[in-house]
C-alpha cells in the first residue's frame, strides 16, 4: 500500500476500517512507509526551526504511526469527533513526531510542518491542544500526561463508553513520582481501558538511563502497580501491532507495553547518541540523514 | 446592601461548601470530586456518602490528583477537586498551571483552610500565598468568597462558567456578612456600605473584619466604602477605578500576604490612574505564621479590624485636598 492510499484509508477509515485490520503484509509495509516519511519531517522541522528534540521524536515514530494508522479508531478530518479513542504525548518533547503523525494522517496540512516553532505557528514546541487539531491535551512538563490519560478513561468508564485512552511516556519521565501515583490510582480504581506505552530507549537529556536515575527493574515496577506488562521491539511494526491486539484480549488491568526503542533510531550517526536528545542535525547532515531514513 | 454582620449565624466557609456541592451533585449528574484523603477536612465527604460512584479519592497524591481531573474533564465531566490550599495551589502548581489552565479544561479547584486562619496546624499548613499563585496564571479565576452564604452562591456560579476556577475557602466559622437577595456575578464586586471617605477593599474572611472596622470608624465621623472583592481575578475594575474617583483613598485587606494577593492586584489597577489614590494593605507582611488559634493569629498578625481603623486613618491622612 503506497502513502497516499494509506492517508485515504485513515480519512475514511470509518467506513474502512474493518478491510484491514488483519496485519496483512501490505499493511505493515505501508505503515513502515508512514513512519519513514514522519521520521523525515522530523529531521526537516527541526533542522528548520534550528531547535527540537530529535532523538526522542525518532524513537517514538513507529508506536506513533501504529497507532494513528491503525489502532486508534479516530477522524483525521474532524479530530475532536467525540467517538474517537484519546492519545496522549506524554513526552511532549517529541512533539515533531506527534506532529508529523497527525499531519501525516490528514488532521492538517503536511506543508504547514515548516511552521513548526514559528512566531505565529499552530505548532508549538511543546504540544498545546488549543492551537493545534488533534492535539487532545497540553503537555510539555514531564510526568503529567499519564495522570491526564487516566482520568480520560476514568472518565469513559464512568459513561460507560468503550473508547480507549493510550498514552506515551518517556522512560526518564518515569523518574517523575507523579508518573506512579497515576500508575497506582489506575489499578486501585480499576480503570482497565487505558494502554500505556514506554518508549524504553535508556535516554534522557544528562544521558544514559541507568546513570541518571536507574528505573530497572522496569517490568516489575508495572506489575507491582497492579499494571498487566507487555514488552516489544518497539521498532519492528508488526509486533507493535500484534502487542496492541494482544494487550486488547481479556482486560482486567491496566496495561503498559515497554517497547525496547533506540535514540534517534534510523540515522547512524544519531543513533544511540546523547548529543541529539534536545539538538537538531546541523544543515550540512541533513541530506544524509534523509536518505539513510529513507532506507529504513 | 443590607447586611447583617451581627447576625448570630457563624459557619465555615468549608461547610457551606461542602453542602452545596450535594445539592448540586443532585441536580447535576456529570459532577465529579475528587479529593486527596482529606474528605472530612474539605467536606467533601458529604458528598462521597451521598455519591460513592462519582467520588474518587486520589489518596495523598495532589499532582496526579489535578491530572486526573483535566482528563475527566476532557470527557465531559466538571470534575470539583479539593484538599487544603497550600496543596492545591503549592504542591500541585505546575498541573494546574501547564495541564489543567493551558488546555484550558473545565476544573473547578475548591480549597481549603486557606490563610493564616487555618490556626492551629501552623506555617507549613498556612497558604498565605495561593491568591498569588493562581492569579498569575492567564485564563484562571480566583475567587475568594467572604461567607458561607456566598460560598454557596459562588459554586453554583463556578459550576455554570465554563473553564477552570479556583476559589479560596477558609476553616474558621465565621459571620454571614452577605445577603440572600444580591446576585452572584463572578467579576462583579459588591458594596456592603456606602461611603465617600475612603474604601476598604476586602477579600473572604476580612470583609466581616472591614465591616466591623467601618462601624467603628462611622461612629468617629468616618464613612468608609466597604467593597466586597470576591473575584480577584478578573478584578473589578469599574468598581475600583469608581472608589479611586470617589473616594480618593484606598485600604484594602485580605489573609494572605500583601505580596501577590489583593492588595498587588488594586495596586496593579491602579497603577497608571491619575489621580492615583494612596493604597494601604492589610496582610501577613512578608512572614510566615504559627500555630494558634484564628483570633489570636488575626491579632498578632496585623489583621485585625483594629488595625483596619489604624490604617484607615493613616491612608486618609495621606488624601490629597
Ligand atoms: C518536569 C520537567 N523537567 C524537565 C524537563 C526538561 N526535559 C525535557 S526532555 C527531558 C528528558 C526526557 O527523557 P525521556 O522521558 O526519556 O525522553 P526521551 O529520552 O525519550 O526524549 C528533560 C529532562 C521537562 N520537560 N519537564
Amino acid at each position: 500500500m503506497d502513502m497516499a492510499k494509506l492517508i485515504e484509508f485513515r480519512v475514511n477509515l470509518l467506513k474502512e476500517r474493518s478491510s484491514l485490520l488483519k496485519h496483512s503484509v501490505e499493511l505493515v509495509r505501508g505503515l513502515k512507509e508512514a513512519a519513514i516519511a514522519v521520521g523525515q519531517e522530523i529531521v526537516k522541522m527541526t533542522s528548520n526551526a534550528n531547535s527540537g528534540h530529535l532523538g526522542g521524536s525518532l524513537s517514538c515514530v513507529d508506536i506513533l504511526v501504529a497507532l494513528y494508522f491503525h489502532q486508534l479508531n479516530h477522524n483525521p478530518r474532524n479530530p475532536s469527533w467525540p467517538g474517537r479513542d484519546r492519545f496522549v504525548l506524554s513526552k511532549g518533547h517529541a512533539a515533531p513526531a506527534l506532529y508529523g503523525t497527525l499531519a501525516l494522517s490528514g488532521c492538517f496540512p503536511r506543508e504547514e510542518l515548516k511552521t513548526f516553532r514559528d512566531i505565529d505557528s499552530r505548532l508549538q514546541g511543546h504540544p498545546d491542544n488549543k492551537k493545534t487539531p488533534g492535539v487532545e491535551i497540553s503537555t510539555g512538563s514531564l510526568g503529567q500526561g499519564l495522570a491526564v490519560a487516566v482520568g480520560m478513561a476514568l472518565g469513559f468508564k464512568l459513561a460507560g463508553k468503550n473508547n480507549q485512552v493510550y498514552a506515551l511516556v518517556g522512560d526518564g519521565e518515569l523518574d517523575e513520582g507523579e508518573i506512579w501515583e497515576a500508575a497506582m490510582f489506575a489499578s486501585h480504581h480499576k480503570i482497565v481501558n487505558i494502554t500505556v506505552l514506554v518508549d524504553r530507549n535508556h535516554g534522557q537529556n544528562d544521558g544514559r538511563t541507568e546513570e541518571v536515575m536507574s528505573i530497572e527493574p522496569l517490568a516489575a515496577k508495572w506489575a507491582s502497580f497492579g499494571w498487566k506488562v507487555f514488552e516489544v521491539d518497539g521498532h519492528n511494526i508488526k509486533n507493535i501491532l500484534n502487542v496492541l491486539d494482544r494487550s486488547m484480549e481479556n482486560r482486567s488491568k491496566p496495561t503498559v507495553i515497554i517497547a525496547q526503542t533506540v535514540k534517534g533510531k534510523g540515522i547512524s550517526f544519531v543513533e544511540g547518541n546523547d548529543d541529539y536528545h534536545a539538538k537538531p542535525l546541523p544543515k550540512e547532515l541533513v541530506a544524509q540523514a534523509i536518505a539513510e531514513l529513507g532506507k529504513r | 446592601m443590607k447586611n447583617t454582620i451581627n447576625s448570630p449565624q457563624l459557619m465555615s466557609t468549608r461547610d457551606a461548601y461542602g453542602q452545596v456541592l450535594v445539592e448540586i451533585g443532585k441536580e447535576q449528574k456529570n459532577i465529579v470530586v475528587l479529593n486527596a484523603d482529606l474528605s472530612q477536612s474539605t467536606r467533601t465527604s458529604l458528598f462521597a456518602e451521598t455519591f460513592p460512584e462519582r467520588f474518587f479519592n486520589a489518596g495523598i497524591a495532589e499532582q496526579n490528583m489535578m491530572g486526573v481531573a483535566a482528563g475527566l474533564a476532557t470527557t465531559g465531566f466538571i470534575p470539583v477537586v479539593s484538599t487544603l490550599a497550600i496543596f492545591a495551589a503549592g504542591r500541585a502548581y505546575d498541573q494546574v498551571r501547564n495541564t489543567i489552565v493551558h488546555s484550558g479544561l473545565n476544573v473547578k479547584i475548591v480549597a481549603t483552610h486557606s490563610g493564616i486562619t487555618m490556626g492551629k496546624d501552623g506555617s507549613s499548613h498556612q497558604s498565605i500565598e495561593d491568591i498569588a499563585l493562581m492569579r498569575v496564571i492567564p485564563d484562571m479565576t480566583v475567587i475568594v468568597p467572604a461567607d458561607a452564604l456566598e460560598t454557596k452562591k459562588a459554586l453554583r456560579a463556578t459550576i455554570e462558567y465554563k473553564g477552570p476556577v479556583y476559589i479560596r475557602l477558609g476553616r474558621p466559622e465565621i459571620p454571614v456578612v452577605t445577603d440572600e437577595e444580591s446576585p452572584f456575578v463572578i467579576g462583579k464586586a459588591d458594596i456592603l456600605r456606602k461611603g465617600n471617605d475612603l474604601s476598604i477593599i476586602a477579600c473572604g474572611i476580612m470583609v466581616f473584619q472591614a465591616l466591623k472596622a467601618a462601624d467603628v470608624l462611622v461612629s468617629q465621623g468616618i464613612k468608609a466604602r466597604v467593597i466586597n472583592m470576591h473575584t480577584i481575578k478578573p478584578l473589578d475594575l469599574e468598581i475600583l477605578f469608581n472608589a479611586a474617583k470617589e473616594t480618593g483613598a484606598i485600604l484594602t485587606a485580605e489573609d494572605h500576604s500583601i505580596i501577590g494577593g489583593l492588595g498587588s492586584a488594586v495596586l496593579e489597577a491602579l497603577a497608571c490612574k491619575e489621580p492615583r489614590p494612596p493604597v494601604y494593605r492589610i496582610g501577613v507582611r512578608d512572614v510566615f505564621g504559627e500555630s494558634g488559634e484564628p483570633d489570636d493569629l488575626i491579632r498578632k498578625y496585623g489583621l485585625s479590624w483594629k488595625d483596619i481603623v489604624k490604617a484607615a486613618k493613616e491612608v486618609l491622612s495621606l488624601k490629597e485636598g
